[in-house]
């Protein structure tokens, strides 16, 4: 018979910080459960172990965030308040001013820059919250890109298979959430490159209004569609991270002066009362039966019944994309008379066949930007969001260049964005949601009218109460 | 001889106006790609709107 022993307090089960929600940590962070200290030296160790494989960071802030925590621990010994994300670590893509390190945009040219001298308000903003930088991030050169892959870098990886591809151009953003080497990235989204990793990687992603989170010290695209925002495995950390870095930024001339509105205090308010339609018509052409699965599935979900025509949603695509070339090569004119050579061949030769296109057509793509906004923005009268495909397709394999799309033969790389354009072409609100279909997930976007990223968020939350948009865990194989 | 693809007199042109140097090799990406950006151009252009419709940006002063 054993002996009877007086029971001793079981030890707390330690903090699986590889799959927690940044909101899990902070709030183990701020009871004392865990220090800052071990959360960002479990996330350090993780990276070194997975990076190899996955190929999300092109830079590693191991001194940093490692004082930065140390600082988090000595306010905590103090009792002090450490913020929401206290002690949380996140990467941004690598187009984010990081101060002492260039902002190299996924490009070689770049990397002969100056330092940063100073981070991205947005990082300032989540620093200020008590988040702490680990890294910068893979992405597609100078993020003209849907598929993640970079020849100067290498391709980012897809946790969930690391032979396909994560998408881009905020491919390592994908890689390093899904791969659960962050619970929290940060990319950009100038026609999908948010939503379309979060669609490949199985994740959570936040593209906002344009123009509401400050794009000042990143280093740009195409100012006219430019956004960022934040990647997650939950909606509470989209959420909470966005509400941290709102806020108006004089340094960046498209960014709104609106007071912050918080969403996290929105997201439990439930479907009661929202009228949520599916797009139809250009939307479901092309789209591979695994897109329209999780769309319905998604549909079913949140009760949308009614099918909804985005007017002229393949013009403004065209549009966008007319936008994108022209503004894109107008940005690196002088990189590409002076050192062409040193581009990314299959980004140099659309930059140049945009720097030939008249003026004359980018103005009339400009005209027709705002007639389309005032045509979907009556569609928000009778309903309070809109459901659509991220992407025609689950993850193509590293290094295939064309796919399907309706019968027809397209090159992957700027297609994979052909559900994505029309939207942010008018800067609406989006949250992709992961629909963890086997064997690869897929996105589902949720599209709301300006300044309601609330609603977005809150259809995104109930979706993953209900399980139906969720990330999963990757069975990632790491060698020895 | 047949007569050039006008495309390739504009890319000649266009690059050398605007101080491009195209290499040979990568001219039939850069033609390809053009000809796509042209092809969604024409599909907005042919769209007919009012005159008085404005462009997305609006300076305010």
């Amino acid at each position: 018979m054993p002996s009877l022993r007086p029971s001793s307090r079981p030890e707390p089960a330690r903090l699986d910080t590889a799959w927690s929600a940044a909101t899990e940590i902070a709030v183990a962070v701020a009871s004392g459960k865990i220090s800052a200290t071990a959360v960002v030296d479990d996330a350090l160790a993780r990276i070194g172990e997975r990076n190899p494989v996955l190929n999300a960071f092109t830079a590693i802030t191991a001194e940093r965030a490692r004082a930065r925590a140390q600082v988090i621990d000595a306010a905590a010994s103090r009792k002090q308040n450490l913020g929401p994300l206290a002690g949380v670590p996140f990467a941004v893509k690598n187009l984010f001013d990081v101060a002492g390190i260039a902002t190299i945009a996924g490009s070689k040219i770049n990397r002969a820059y100056p330092p940063a001298k100073r981070d991205s308000p947005l990082i300032e903003r989540l620093e200020a919250a008590g988040a702490v930088l680990v890294g910068a991030l893979n992405m597609g050169e100078y993020a003209y890109d849907f598929t993640g892959e970079n020849v100067h870098d290498g391709a980012s990886r897809n946790p969930h298979d690391p032979t396909r591809m994560t998408g881009g151009s905020s491919g390592g953003s994908g890689s390093a959430v899904a791969g659960g080497m962050v619970p929290l990235a940060l990319g950009s989204d100038t026609n999908g490159s948010i939503r379309v990793p979060s669609s490949l990687c199985g994740i959570f992603g936040l593209k906002p209004t344009y123009g509401r989170l400050s794009r000042a010290r990143s280093f740009p695209f195409v100012t006219s569609l430019d956004h960022l925002g934040p990647f997650a495995r939950s909606t509470r950390d989209l959420a909470l991270s966005y509400d941290v870095m709102q806020g108006a930024d004089p340094d960046d001339a498209a960014c709104s002066d609106r007071p912050v509105e918080p969403t996290l205090p929105e997201l439990s308010h439930g479907l009661e009362g929202l009228r949520i339609a599916v797009a139809g018509g250009y939307f479901r052409q092309g789209a591979f039966p695994e897109a329209l699965a999780a769309l319905d599935c998604v549909a079913k979900a949140v009760g949308a019944r009614t099918e909804i025509e985005i007017p002229e949603a393949r013009r403004a695509r065209a549009a966008a994309y007319v936008i994108t070339a022209t503004e894109g090569a107008a940005l690196h004119l002088n990189r590409l008379r002076n050192r062409a050579e040193e581009f990314d061949p299959a980004v140099r030769d659309r930059l140049l066949a945009g720097a030939m296109i008249p003026s004359t057509l980018v103005v009339k793509a400009q005209n027709f930007r705002r007639w389309y906004r005032a045509r979907v923005l009556e569609l928000f009268k009778s309903c309070d969001a809109i459901l659509a495909p991220s992407t025609p397709c689950t993850a193509p394999k590293i290094g295939q260049q064309t796919f399907m799309l309706g019968g027809v033969e397209l090159p992957v790389r700027p297609n994979m964005g052909l559900y994505t354009q029309p939207i942010s072409f008018i800067g609406l609100p989006v949250v992709a949601v992961p629909v963890p279909l086997q064997p690869l997930p897929i996105g589902v976007q949720i599209i709301a009218p300006p300044w309601r990223e609330d609603v977005a968020l809150r259809i995104a939350h109930a979706l993953e109460q209900t399980g139906v948009a969720a990330a999963h865990r990757p069975s990632l194989k790491v060698p020895a | 001889m047949a007569n050039p693809d006008p495309i390739d007199n504009f890319i000649a042109a266009s690059g050398q106006t605007l101080g491009l140097s195209i290499k040979p090799d990568w001219l039939p990406a850069v033609k390809a790609n053009l000809e796509v950006t042209l092809k969604h151009a024409a599909l907005v252009a042919e769209f007919e709107l009012p005159d008085d419709a404005e462009p997305a940006p609006i300076f305010t002063a």
